[in-house]
């Protein structure tokens, strides 16, 4: 029936992207506009003892300074965390730092001025007198004895602790385990870096006292609601907040940013429209980063290979104040991911979530559920060795079987569906496996350090039944709302709740649809990403737009047809139950009689005007659903990467990489392909290159492209994709989300396959990022 | 101090007086209003601000308005003629290029110069050929594809 979905309809949103006509927020120029710019901390932790501006004040085209204090004598408030896991302590956080700066980029005073050139002069004119106190940058040692402390009222440094699994089963699991392998290891942290700097630009009106509020934001109604209600004060009905086309996100976009609370702020009291565009140092300074943990791990395991016992400790660095959802990440999406795709009772996993000099940490692509694959697949490739079997082999020996779903794991998800068994048989014969392995005992016989690595990985993604998130510590719900309008004519406007920022939802929700409408592509236009044009929704992130954003359209959809069902029936003199509904023409006839019909636009029309509709049923075509979902999705996957290793400089070569995934079912297979290559690249670039790097005084040293290392198009082979499809059974597109699984298996693929490579030196384990100079150093001490 | 710089951009003679430290990418976005010309980075690494002058690609943000007096730009805006779409434009379409868009612009500009000096680059060539242009949506692997599809058509 589904004419749309399923096909690789190209993308309706190219067209302008292609012609240099994108709508990002840095493009906004409206007349008599201010330049904002931001002075920053340059120390990591200081105390702010005073600034003097008066110098910028006076520099022409300067139109007004204003520091963090300015704000908070202005009505600004602080902001909030959005997710508060028991007894968390959540220190104060305004949009400018007051008396103390506590990360490097921390910013202290606003510039407004009649350019961006002279905004960035004036604020090399604004004299601050810091004094510098003692850092701390590591997740770890903040919580150590003498620590210096990054809010005096989180003593030693802790926000919050949390832990999930039991304990005794585990520690069951370890005394009767054959073998124990015991990893110490440290997820690096990442800049997500997504391409277009973080903007925002405001407009007042002070007739109608409306704001309205241009934002780089993956989720707009979260953010209008935490300006009303914590940081800004301007009330829900007067405050409109679009995020246009936005550049890229990766999670780094969901969270309420103090230049959103800022830029709105100048422009009211200025009573001129402002504007804020990063740039890329600012980005690198200031977007919520992502992983950081220093994790402690074990697996136990019995001489057949059986895993009796996961256990798992982690300091998950916060960075310096708790970003909107810092402390769901390590906790609901982390160590509930520890049964991976294996049959585990015994699994216990605790964390420790620490307060530094840092950059706040949030959700960056994958958010927490990678950090857990990646252990658990380092594990697993440690275990496998250990008793002696093939990683392949020693994974299927611990796999949910396919007739055990939906599965209950021991640590709070209940798995939707799977078939991990078919789901590597697929990649081991697409990448023909055993003639890698054959090839690869060549070359080692000729001295090529020659790797393969294997990863298997689940994610949770649709976050997620609202009532669930809720007893976890969200203060909000996941649902999403979808709204469908018939217009007199029948053609169609979507709005959607879900944001789109690279994701391609004009063309995918609209052929959603179109196929449940029976309507055209053409004829249905998707509107998203504006508070006074779509109902109240929740946004993207967590791979969630299909299965919870695409299913709230599929219900208004379904209410539109009801609705339809009713006008028809009463117009033929039929019964509603004698209906039919054609979804592949959008006709309504009679059940029997096919030409007693009337066609979707007949229907739309009588609609409106309601010259002869049944009594119970009211004027108009239009409908909204707000959709919760039943249960996360779990999209999974079996990667298969292959590199070698130069001897002489530790450069790495990858060389085939092979990605089977099961994300359930697909709406358009090019976009799908496209976010799972994509997120494949991005996992390649935290085995490979990535890292954000702190020195002891706490300076980011890598604030720049120069510096912090994203992949490039030369380091990549073709990527060799295939799919499996278990639909997931909860949602009624059996869709399960796309957007982050690539990235997740990708990073433990790429790492075991190197330390696969090293592993005839006797080299165990190396952190992330494996550079050629990190390799070749362990290539020289194995070697003396 | 100002300075009077007359600059072609797309076919069009534009004479204007700009400060010396005037970005050839803020004269575009911001004088001109062409803002198909995406910043991406503050250190000439991303090749978001691609554009050709005088036929070969260059940052715009590491030229200055003032270098480029007397020359002539072309921008993504200007790439397409009488409302055809240039070859890469719609070959980026097709094959699925771009996510979030805002490298595309660069990214295009980068590969119209990469097919001018190489009508007929291998894959390898053309990872290569584009080192200089960032994209942290696609993976790459279907702009090189793209970019192979034209060299196809053309050869
Ligand atoms: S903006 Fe010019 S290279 Fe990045
Ligand atoms: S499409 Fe988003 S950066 Fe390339």
């Amino acid at each position: 029936m589904a004419r749309y979905v399923g096909t690789p309809m190209k993308r309706r949103e190219d067209p302008r992207f292609i012609q240099g006509k994108g709508n990002y927020v840095a493009n906004i120029q409206l007349p008599g506009m201010v330049s904002l710019a931001i002075k920053r901390s340059i120390h990591a932790h200081a105390h702010i003892r005073r600034i003097d501006t008066s110098r910028a004040k006076a520099l022409p085209g300067v139109v007004g300074v204003f520091t963090g204090q300015d704000l908070i004598d202005g009505g600004v408030g602080k902001l909030p965390c959005g997710w508060n896991v028991p007894d968390i302590k959540v220190p104060a956080r305004w949009p400018l730092a007051v008396d103390r700066a506590r990360h490097v980029g921390d910013g202290l005073a606003v510039v407004a001025a009649e350019s961006a050139y002279i905004a960035a002069d004036a604020l090399d004119l604004i004299e601050v007198d810091y004094q510098p106190l003692p850092v701390v940058v590591d997740a770890r040692k903040a919580t150590e004895p003498g620590a210096p402390l990054v809010h005096d009222d989180v003593p030693g440094n802790v926000s919050y602790t949390w832990a999930i699994g039991d304990k005794a089963a585990m520690e069951q699991g370890f005394a009767a385990a054959d073998h124990v392998v015991d990893l110490e290891l440290i997820n690096q942290r990442l800049i997500p870096n997504a391409l277009e700097p973080r903007a925002a630009a405001a407009q007042w009106n002070p007739f109608s006292e409306e704001m309205v509020l241009w934002t780089t934001s993956q989720n707009p109604h979260p953010i209008r609601l935490l300006l009303s209600a914590f940081t800004l004060g301007i009330p829900e009905h007067k405050l409109r907040v679009i995020s246009p086309d936005v550049g890229g996100g990766f999670g780094s976009k969901i969270f309420h940013y103090p230049e959103e609370i800022i830029t709105p702020w100048v422009a009211r009291r200025l009573n001129r429209p402002a504007k804020w565009v990063g740039t890329r140092s600012e980005a690198s300074m200031t977007d919520s980063q992502g992983r950081d943990h220093v994790t402690h791990c074990r697996m136990a395991v019995l001489n057949d290979g059986t895993i009796t016992g996961i256990h798992v400790q982690t300091w998950s660095n916060q960075g310096a104040y708790l970003s909107t959802f810092a402390p769901l990440i390590p906790t609901a999406l982390y160590l509930t991911l520890l049964s991976g795709l294996y049959k585990v009772s015994g699994i216990y996993g605790e964390m420790w979530g620490t307060l530094t000099n840092t950059v706040p940490v949030d959700a960056y692509r994958g958010a927490g559920r990678p950090e857990a694959a990646y252990l658990l697949e380092r594990l697993a490739d440690l275990a496998a060795a250990r008793v002696g079997q093939d990683p392949i082999e020693f994974r299927r020996k611990n796999f949910i079987p396919k007739d055990e779903f939906p599965y209950q794991t021991p640590v709070a998800f209940a798995y939707d569906s799977g078939d991990y068994h078919h789901l590597f048989d697929r990649v081991v014969e697409m990448a023909d496996y055993p003639a890698m392995r054959q090839a690869q005992t060549q070359a080692r016989q000729q001295g090529r350090l020659v790797g393969i690595g294997v990863a298997g990985c689940i994610e949770a993604s649709g976050p997620a039944p609202s009532r669930v998130a809720g007893a976890l510590g969200s203060a909000v719900g996941f649902w999403e709302s979808g709204a469908i309008r018939v217009h007199p004519s029948g053609k169609v406007t979507a709005m959607t709740g879900s944001h789109a920022h690279g994701q391609g939802h004009e063309t995918t929700f609209a052929q959603v649809v179109a196929d449940e409408l029976g309507v055209a592509f053409e004829d249905v236009e998707i509107v998203h990403g504006d508070t006074a044009r779509v109902p109240f929704g929740m946004g993207s992130y967590g791979s969630r737009s299909a299965a919870v954003g695409g299913s709230a359209l599929v219900s208004s959809a379904r209410k539109i047809r009801q609705k339809a069902i009713k006008i028809a029936a009463h117009q033929l003199e039929a019964a509603d139950e004698d209906m039919v509904y054609d979804q592949a023409t959008g006709k309504v006839y009679v059940r029997g009689a096919p030409d007693r019909s009337k066609s979707f636009a007949e229907i739309a029309l009588a609609a409106y005007t309601a010259h002869n509709l049944p009594d119970e049923v009211e004027a108009g075509l239009e409908e909204t659903a707000f959709y919760d979902p039943a249960n996360f999705t779990f999209p999974n996957s079996a990667h298969i990467a292959q590199v070698e290793i130069d001897r002489e400089t530790g450069e790495i070569a990858l060389q085939r990489y092979v990605a089977v995934d099961d994300v359930g079912k697909v709406i358009n297979p090019m976009i799908v392909h496209g976010q799972l290559v994509g997120g494949i690249v991005q996992g390649v670039g935290q085995a490979l290159w990535e890292q954000a790097v702190y020195d002891e005084a706490g300076q980011l040293l890598t604030t720049n492209l120069m510096e912090y290392a994203l992949p490039r198009a030369r380091e990549f082979p073709a990527i060799e994709h295939g799919r499996i499809e278990t639909p997931s059974p909860h949602n009624p597109l059996g869709v399960k989300g796309v957007g982050e699984m690539g990235t997740i298996a990708a990073t433990p693929a790429v790492v075991n396959a190197v330390l696969d490579a090293l592993a005839p030196l006797g080299v165990h384990h190396l952190d992330m990022p494996l550079t050629p100079q990190k390799v070749w150093q362990a290539m020289q001490a194995a070697q003396a | 101090m100002r300075q009077s710089v007359t600059i072609n951009v797309n076919g069009q003679r534009h004479t204007q007086e700009v400060e010396p430290r005037l970005l050839l990418a803020h004269f575009l976005r911001e004088r001109l209003g062409l803002t198909g010309t995406n910043l991406g980075c503050d250190t000439s690494q991303c090749g978001a601000c691609t554009v050709l002058l005088d036929g070969q690609a260059v940052k715009s943000c590491t030229v200055l308005a003032v270098q480029a007096d007397g020359s002539s730009v072309t921008t993504i805006e200007g790439l397409a003629t009488n409302g055809q779409l240039h070859p890469l434009q719609q070959a980026f379409w097709d094959n699925h290029a771009l996510q979030c868009g805002f490298c595309t612009p660069g990214m295009i500009m980068a590969a119209t110069d990469l097919l001018r000096r190489h009508p007929d680059p291998t894959e390898a060539e053309i990872r290569t050929g584009l080192d200089g242009n960032l994209c942290r949506c696609t993976g790459y692997e279907n702009i090189v594809k793209a970019v192979r599809s034209v060299a196809e058509q053309s050869s």
